[in-house]
């Protein structure tokens, strides 16, 4: 007998995408608007489904191929909030550009069932399957607008980089599957516990499987993709790529190397340490040279995988509960990176350009104050959250040993504060280039705002969050 | 007599020319999604080598869902191939050089 409730929301978001499918059909384009509540609804629909049936326990159904869990709960609560958030900010860019339509919010919604999949996977074939439903939609997503050459070209090198990361990824799992007999995780982890279960060929598999999610976190040197879709696709949808799929890298990596593979994290370790280095000195260092706002954070990015791979490297219970911490806040911080991005443009003008932010606070101080807190935030300035969470994994690193480590991960932090503070300095001491007035409607404002106020607020409280990351792992 | 070593072998050559593929040809995407198939076709080859060797049926049902979801991908990169020739009139790799730093 199978049981269904715990992959209610799963269950509920599928049908739900098929119904705003089936109504957007039959929409003129001056009803878009229904989609995007429909979608909204939908969001608002699958978090009721999570609250509802949240498991304390863990409970693994559908053969052992699924498992929810309550730490699966918390990620998934999480990607919903990032995706709404992907969605209030995308509506006016996406109106002005004539880019609302109905694709949009449907591709990002299967982006999310992705996700979901991923965040309960029990099996490899289950992360297996959530990891291309998360791919292919966001891969449709990138080449979205249809008129741009550069949109296009980003979506190909997405396309081929990724695929070859999901071939990388399974051949991984194959050689695994061929040594153990199985691909339930659980049973994964025993056979593999067994003496001499870690064999040379396990250990290639392990090795594939560490490039596979190296490629999907981004991790130099398989982040070559990262600069060039951030740049080139459409603002929302890189504003979609920052944000969620993080959640679901940060699965995978947790369900596969630290719930599957965790006996062999001597061998994985090293690995992680060599890609976590490069992250954070190929990150911080290349993103000083950017002059494209959108190009730099996704330097940003890079250098803040860096951050969270460290939580793994170290691996005890606290700094695993660390990386899901930074994890999380990067998540919101991108998407209030982003969101101001999308705040400042308008039609027929990309905010895009670090140009673009000079003289903010004499045009609008309260969201230049809004930038100001992003910035500090992701440079890891107190009292935001951004430095709390580097604090905590500082600390676990320091906890298992591996000082030098993280006294080279400060010194990157410190190096890379300085292409934050640039904006900042361009925000309240550079004249401004660009005069207009900002044209945002109300809502977006204000969701912006408290965004913003939440990295503060989380920074000066993180208590709660915290709390929250260490219960559930 | 073949045994399992041979296909495992057959599958990362396979895998290894798919590789060299990408990164060696600069004239055509079409040659690029070929590769991406080949390299998931070697995947196929291990998991059912393997699958006889254990005698267990799970690693051929994987490979039916790794069919299903490569026949996807290949929709997608295709769709994408008709938007960037449509835009630039050109699907050769060197061309697409317009994003970097």
């Amino acid at each position: 007998m199978i049981e269904y409730s715990p992959a209610a929301a799963e269950i509920f978001l599928a049908t739900a995408i098929c119904v705003v499918l089936l109504v957007d059909v039959f929409l003129r384009d001056e009803q878009r608007m229904i989609t995007y509540w429909l979608s909204l609804v939908a969001l608002l629909g699958t978090a009721a489904c999570t609250g509802l049936f949240f498991a304390d326990q863990t409970v693994i159904t559908f053969y052992g191929s699924f498992v929810a869990d309550s730490a699966a709960g918390v990620l998934k609560l999480v990607a919903y909030l990032a995706v709404a958030l992907v969605f209030v900010y995308s509506r006016d860019y996406l109106a002005a550009r004539n880019l609302f339509k109905g694709e949009f919010f449907i591709l990002g919604l299967f982006g999310l069932l992705g996700i979901m999949v991923m965040i309960s996977a029990h099996s490899l074939l289950t992360m297996y399957l959530g990891l291309e439903l998360l791919s292919l939609a966001l891969y449709a997503l990138v080449a979205f607008n249809r008129e741009s050459a550069t949109a296009a070209e980003s979506a190909m090198k997405y396309f081929v980089l990724g695929a070859i990361a999901s071939g990388t990824l399974l051949y991984g799992i194959s050689l695994l599957y061929g040594v153990t007999g199985t691909l339930e995780i659980t049973e994964l982890a025993e056979r593999l516990s067994e003496p001499d279960g870690m064999d040379i060929t396990a250990l290639v598999g392990l090795a594939f499987i560490v490039v596979g999610v190296a490629f999907k976190f981004g991790a130099v040197p398989f982040h070559m993709w990262v600069p060039d879709v951030y740049q080139g696709a459409p603002t929302p949808v890189t504003l979609f790529i920052g944000s969620a799929p993080k959640i679901a890298a940060f699965a995978l990596a947790w369900r596969v190397l630290v719930e599957g593979l965790g006996d062999a994290h001597s061998s994985w370790q090293g690995m992680l340490i060599v890609l976590s280095i490069l992250s954070l000195a190929i990150g911080n260092v290349v993103a000083i040279a950017q002059t494209n706002l959108k190009r730099m954070l996704a330097y940003s990015t890079i250098s803040h995988v860096g951050f969270i791979l460290m939580g793994f490297i170290a691996g005890t219970d606290d700094a695993l509960s660390a990386a899901l911490f930074y994890t999380v806040s990067y998540v919101i911080m991108a998407a209030a990176a982003f969101g101001m991005i999308l705040l400042l443009s308008r039609e027929g003008f990309e905010a895009e350009q670090l140009e673009d932010f000079k003289g903010l606070n004499a045009r609008s101080p309260w969201f230049a104050f809004v930038m100001l807190m992003i910035m500090f935030s992701m440079a890891g300035v107190p009292p935001f959250i951004g430095f709390y969470a580097k604090l905590l994994v500082l600390g676990g690193l320091i906890e298992a040993g591996l000082l030098w480590l993280a006294i080279l991960g400060v010194i990157l932090a410190v190096v890379g504060a300085f292409y934050y503070l640039r904006v900042v300095w361009y925000m309240y001491f550079a004249d401004p280039v660009d005069e207009a007035p900002i044209v945002a409607p109300g809502s977006m404002r204000v969701v912006i705002s408290v965004n913003g106020l939440g990295l503060l607020a989380l920074g000066v409280f993180p208590g709660f969050l915290l709390d929250l990351c260490v219960r559930v792992l | 007599m073949v045994t399992v070593a041979h296909y495992l072998v057959l599958a990362a050559v396979l895998f290894s020319v798919s590789v060299a593929g990408i990164f060696i040809n600069r004239r055509n995407v079409i040659v690029l999604l070929m590769c991406i198939e080949l390299m998931l076709l070697a995947v196929n080859f291990n998991f059912i080598a393997f699958s006889r060797l254990l005698g267990d049926t799970l690693g051929q049902v994987f490979v039916f869902f790794i069919l299903t979801v490569a026949a996807a991908e290949a929709a997608i990169g295709l769709a994408i191939l008709v938007v960037l020739f449509r835009n630039t009139r050109s699907i050769n790799v060197d061309d697409m050089d317009t994003l970097k730093g």
